[in-house]
C-alpha cells in the first residue's frame, strides 16, 4: 500500500474524531444503547460544551471606565480593581462571569444569565471597602450566635424576620467587630522577602492618622488576632475551596503594640498568596472609582436562543447550497471538495470547542462566510485542472499541475483575507473581533482542507478507470 | 468560447457612472444614519404580550421621564424598539415597570452606549479605514512592483483603486437610501462588512490583472485589447464561481440568519457583487481605454511616421 493511502486513512480518522467531538450526542446515544443491550461499559465521547457569547445565551455586558487620575501605577490599580470586582461578581452565582481589563482604563464585566441587572450594577459600582476587625469577647460572641439561631428559626417557620427584636444583630460577624481602622488610613501594602528565610512578607504602611489608630488597636489586642475584610468578606480564600465566603477568615496575630505606622505580616504563605493579599489591600487603600457603566448591553434569554437557532439554520442552508453548487458545476471533483468542506466544518467546530472560541452572532457570521470562501481554493485548482485537460494532459498529470499552478493565487488570496482580518482585529469591539477571528481561523483551516484533504481524495479516487470519463468529470 | 468583454466598455461605464452619481447624490442629500454605537444613546427592544399599544400611548406613558428625543419604532405585530438618549439602569428599570402598567411587556434586549464610547469607536473606525487603505495601497504596489509594458505599473494601481472606490460608494449609497426610507442605521457589523469588501474587491481585480500580465509575457504584446479579453475569458469561470459560492452563504445569512446579521449580509452581498462586476467590467476595460486614449494623444502630438 502506498503512502497516499496511509495519509488518506489519517485524514478519515481526523474527520471522524472532529465530527464526534463537535457533535457527540448520536455517538453517546449509540453507546448507551449498546451498553444497555450487552451490558458493556463503553465510555461516552469526550464532552465539552461550546462557549456561547452573551448575545446567544442571554445576559448583560457592562463596560466601566475607571477614574485613574489619582493613581500612580495604573496597570496595577486596574488589576486590583479587576480582582475586587471579580470577588463581588462571584457572589452573584452566575455561571462563568467574565471580568477583564480593556485598554488602559476600562473594565468589561459579562454576566451570563443574570436576573437582577439593576442590583448587579449597584454592587459592582460600589467603592471597595477594606476594614480591620478585632476579636469580640466570648460573651458578645455568644449573644450574636444566639440571635442568629433565633432569627434562623423564625425564617425557617416562614415568618418575617424583621419582627424579631434586634434582628440586625444577626447580620453581624459573631467573632469579630469593626475597629476605627479602615482602608482610608492605609497608604500601601508591598510584598517583601525576609532576608534570612526568603519567605514572602507583607509590609503595611499607614498614614499619620492611621499610625495612631493602628497603635491603639494593636495596643489593646496584643496576643489576639486582627481580621482583614474586603467588602465584608475575608480578604483571601483561606480554606482552599476557591471561593470566598463566611467560612474564610484571614486574621494575623498581633505580637506587640506597633508604633510608627509600619507593620509586617509574616507567616507561612506562598508568594502568590502574599501578592493577592497585598494587591487587595492596595485596592482597598486607594479605591478606584468606576461609577456607572459607560455602556451596557442586555440580551434576554429568549432572544439569545432564537438568534442561535437562526444562525445555525443559516449555516446549514449555506453549506447545503454550496455543496449543491459544487456538485452541479464540478461533478466528481466537486463532490470530493464537498466532502472536504464537510470535514472543514467539523474541524472548525472541533477547534471552536477546543480553543475555546466564544461563539457570538458575529463569529458564527464569520464562520458561515468562511464556508462560502473555503471552496475558492478548490475552484481555482479545478479551473486550472480543466485547462490542463483541455491541453491534452492525463487526469493524474492534470491534478498535479492544477494544484501546482493554482497555489500562488490561493496563497495570495488567503494572505489578502488574513490582512483584512488583522485590520478588523484592531477594533476592540467584540462584534468585529469575533467576526475577524473566526474568519481568520476558517481561512487557515480551509487552506488545509482545500489543498491537503481534497488533494488526497483526488489522488486516491482518480485512477486509470476514470481516465476515459475525464472530459465529463470536470 | 471567447467573449469580447471590452467591446461594450461604454455601456459598463454608463451603468457604473449612473450608480455612482446616484450614490453620491444620495449621500449628500440624505447622509448616513449612524447607529447608537457611534452616536451614544440607548435602545430598548420590547415584545408586548398582548396587542401593542400605539406609539403615542407609549410616549404618553413615559412622559414623566422627559425623554425629549424618544422614538418608538414598531416591530412585527407585538414588538417595539424604543430609542432614547442615555439613561441609567435605575431609570431603565422604571421605564420598564411603567410600560408594564400600560400593557404586559417583555424586554428582549437593552443597549446603552455612553458618549465617550461612541467617540472612541468613531476614532477606531477612522484608524481602521486609514490602515485598510494604506495596507491595500502597499499590497497593490507590491503586486505590481515589476514594471510591465505596454501599460506602466502605476496605471494598474490607479485602476484597481478606482474599482475599489466604486465598490465602497455603491453600498454606502444604498445605505443612505435605506437609512432615509427604512431607518436602517450604519452599525458596527456594517463597518466590518465594508472593510471586508475593501479587501475582496482589490483582490478580485488583482487576480485578473495578474492573468493579463502573465499573458503579455507569454504571448508577447500583440493587441492589448485582445489580450485583456482573453485574460477575462480565462478568469471569468473562477471569478463567477467564487462570487457565487460566497453569495450562496450570504443569502442564507440574509434570509435565515436573524436581524443582527441581516444588513451585515446585505452589505457583503452588494459589495461583493459590485466588486466582481467592477473588476471584470470596469477595471479591465479602463486599462484598455486608458491605453487607447494615450495612443490617440500620442498620434495627435506627433506626426504619424510612415
Amino acid at each position: 500500500m502506498s503512502q497516499k493511502y496511509y495519509i488518506f486513512i489519517g485524514v478519515l480518522v481526523l474527520a471522524v474524531l472532529s465530527i464526534l467531538f463537535a457533535y457527540p450526542s448520536y455517538y453517546d446515544k449509540g453507546v448507551d444503547y449498546l451498553n444497555q443491550k450487552f451490558s458493556w461499559t463503553l465510555p461516552h465521547f469526550w464532552q465539552k460544551d461550546y462557549t456561547l457569547g452573551l448575545d446567544l445565551q442571554g445576559g448583560v455586558n457592562l463596560v466601566y471606565q475607571a477614574d485613574l487620575s489619582n493613581v500612580q501605577n495604573k496597570a496595577e490599580a486596574m488589576s486590583g480593581l479587576r480582582d475586587v470586582i471579580e470577588r463581588r461578581v462571584n457572589t452573584f452565582g452566575v455561571s462563568e462571569p467574565v471580568v477583564a481589563v480593556q485598554g488602559d482604563n476600562q473594565l468589561v464585566v459579562e454576566l451570563p444569565g443574570v436576573k437582577d441587572v439593576a442590583s448587579a450594577i449597584q454592587m459592582i459600582g460600589e467603592t471597595p471597602y477594606l476594614e480591620f476587625l478585632e476579636e469580640r469577647t466570648q460573651e458578645d460572641s455568644q449573644k450574636i450566635i444566639d440571635k442568629i439561631q433565633e432569627v434562623q428559626k423564625v425564617q425557617d417557620e416562614g415568618k418575617d424576620i424583621t419582627k424579631v427584636d434586634d434582628w440586625l444583630m444577626a447580620l453581624q460577624n459573631p467573632y469579630y467587630k469593626p475597629t476605627e481602622l479602615t482602608g482610608e488610613y492605609l497608604n500601601k501594602a508591598t510584598v517583601v522577602f525576609d532576608q534570612t528565610t526568603y519567605k514572602p512578607e507583607i509590609q503595611l504602611q499607614f498614614n499619620s492618622d492611621g499610625a495612631k489608630i493602628f497603635e491603639e488597636v494593636t495596643g489593646r489586642n496584643v496576643g489576639k488576632t486582627i481580621a482583614i475584610f474586603l467588602d465584608s468578606y475575608s480578604i483571601i480564600d483561606t480554606n482552599g475551596d476557591d471561593k470566598i465566603d463566611v467560612s474564610d477568615l484571614y486574621a494575623p496575630r498581633v505580637d506587640a503594640k506597633i508604633t510608627g505606622g509600619k507593620a509586617v505580616i509574616t507567616g507561612n504563605m506562598s508568594t502568590q498568596t502574599a501578592n493577592d493579599i497585598a494587591r487587595r489591600l492596595n485596592s482597598g487603600a486607594l479605591p478606584v472609582k468606576i461609577g456607572s457603566p459607560i455602556s451596557q448591553e442586555t440580551v434576554g434569554p429568549t432572544l439569545g436562543t432564537v438568534s442561535l437557532q437562526k444562525s445555525l439554520w443559516a449555516g446549514i442552508y449555506g453549506l447545503l447550497g454550496v455543496i449543491i453548487f459544487m456538485v452541479l458545476f464540478y461533478r466528481l471533483p466537486g463532490l470530493l471538495a464537498s466532502v472536504a468542506l464537510i470535514i472543514y466544518v467539523a474541524i472548525n467546530l472541533a477547534l471552536f470547542k477546543l480553543i475555546p472560541v466564544t461563539l457570538t452572532m458575529s463569529s458564527i457570521g464569520g464562520f458561515i462566510l468562511s464556508i462560502g470562501m473555503a471552496v475558492d481554493a478548490n475552484i481555482l485548482i479545478f479551473a486550472r485542472m480543466k485547462e490542463e485537460i483541455k491541453q491534452g494532459h492525463g487526469l493524474a498529470a492534470a491534478t498535479d499541475e492544477g494544484f501546482k499552478r493554482a497555489w500562488p493565487s490561493i496563497r495570495d488570496s488567503n494572505l489578502n483575507s488574513l490582512i483584512v482580518c488583522a485590520i478588523l482585529f484592531i477594533f476592540s469591539t467584540s462584534f468585529i473581533k469575533g467576526f475577524a477571528f473566526t474568519l481568520a481561523l476558517g481561512i487557515l483551516v480551509s487552506m488545509f482542507s482545500a489543498i491537503f484533504i481534497t488533494r488526497i481524495f483526488l489522488m486516491v479516487f482518480v485512477g486509470p478507470k476514470l481516465e476515459k470519463f475525464k472530459n465529463w468529470l470536470l | 468560447m471567447n467573449i469580447q468583454f471590452t467591446k461594450y466598455s461604454k455601456i459598463y461605464y454608463i451603468v457604473s457612472a449612473v450608480l455612482i452619481v446616484a450614490s453620491i447624490v444620495s449621500l449628500f442629500a440624505y447622509g448616513l444614519k449612524f447607529g447608537i454605537e457611534f452616536t451614544g444613546g440607548a435602545v430598548i427592544d420590547l415584545t408586548f404580550t398582548n396587542q401593542r399599544p400605539s406609539n403615542d400611548q407609549i410616549k404618553n406613558q413615559l412622559s414623566e421621564f422627559n425623554l425629549s428625543d424618544l422614538t418608538v419604532k414598531p416591530v412585527g405585530n407585538q414588538g417595539a424598539t424604543l430609542q432614547l438618549s442615555g439613561v441609567d439602569e435605575a431609570t431603565h428599570q422604571k421605564i420598564l415597570s411603567k410600560l408594564n402598567e400600560l400593557s404586559p411587556v417583555q424586554e428582549n434586549s437593552f443597549q446603552y452606549i455612553g458618549p465617550s464610547v461612541g467617540q472612541e469607536l468613531r476614532n477606531k473606525t477612522e484608524i481602521a479605514i486609514l490602515l485598510a487603505l494604506v495596507a491595500i495601497t502597499i499590497y497593490i504596489a507590491f503586486a505590481f512592483r515589476k514594471v510591465s509594458r505596454p501599460v506602466s505599473s502605476w496605471k494598474y494601481g490607479i485602476t484597481s483603486l478606482i474599482a475599489l472606490i466604486h465598490d465602497i460608494l455603491i453600498p454606502l449609497g444604498l445605505f443612505s437610501v435605506l437609512g432615509k426610507f427604512y431607518n436602517v442605521e450604519i452599525t458596527i457589523p456594517i463597518i466590518a462588512a465594508l472593510l471586508t469588501v475593501l479587501g475582496f474587491s482589490v483582490h478580485d481585480t488583482i487576480v485578473i490583472f495578474d492573468r493579463i500580465r502573465e499573458n503579455i509575457l507569454r504571448r508577447g504584446m500583440g493587441n492589448f485589447q485582445e489580450t485583456v479579453d482573453w485574460s477575462l475569458n480565462q478568469t471569468i469561470g473562477r471569478s463567477l464561481s467564487t462570487v457565487f459560492s460566497t453569495l450562496i452563504v450570504l443569502f442564507a445569512i440574509f434570509f435565515f440568519g436573524g436581524d443582527t446579521l441581516k444588513y451585515f449580509a446585505l452589505t457583503l452581498i452588494v459589495g461583493i457583487t459590485s466588486g466582481a462586476y467592477s473588476s471584470i467590467f470596469i477595471a479591465s476595460p479602463l486599462l484598455v481605454s486608458w491605453k487607447s486614449y494615450d495612443e490617440k494623444k500620442m498620434q495627435k502630438g506627433q506626426k504619424p511616421k510612415k
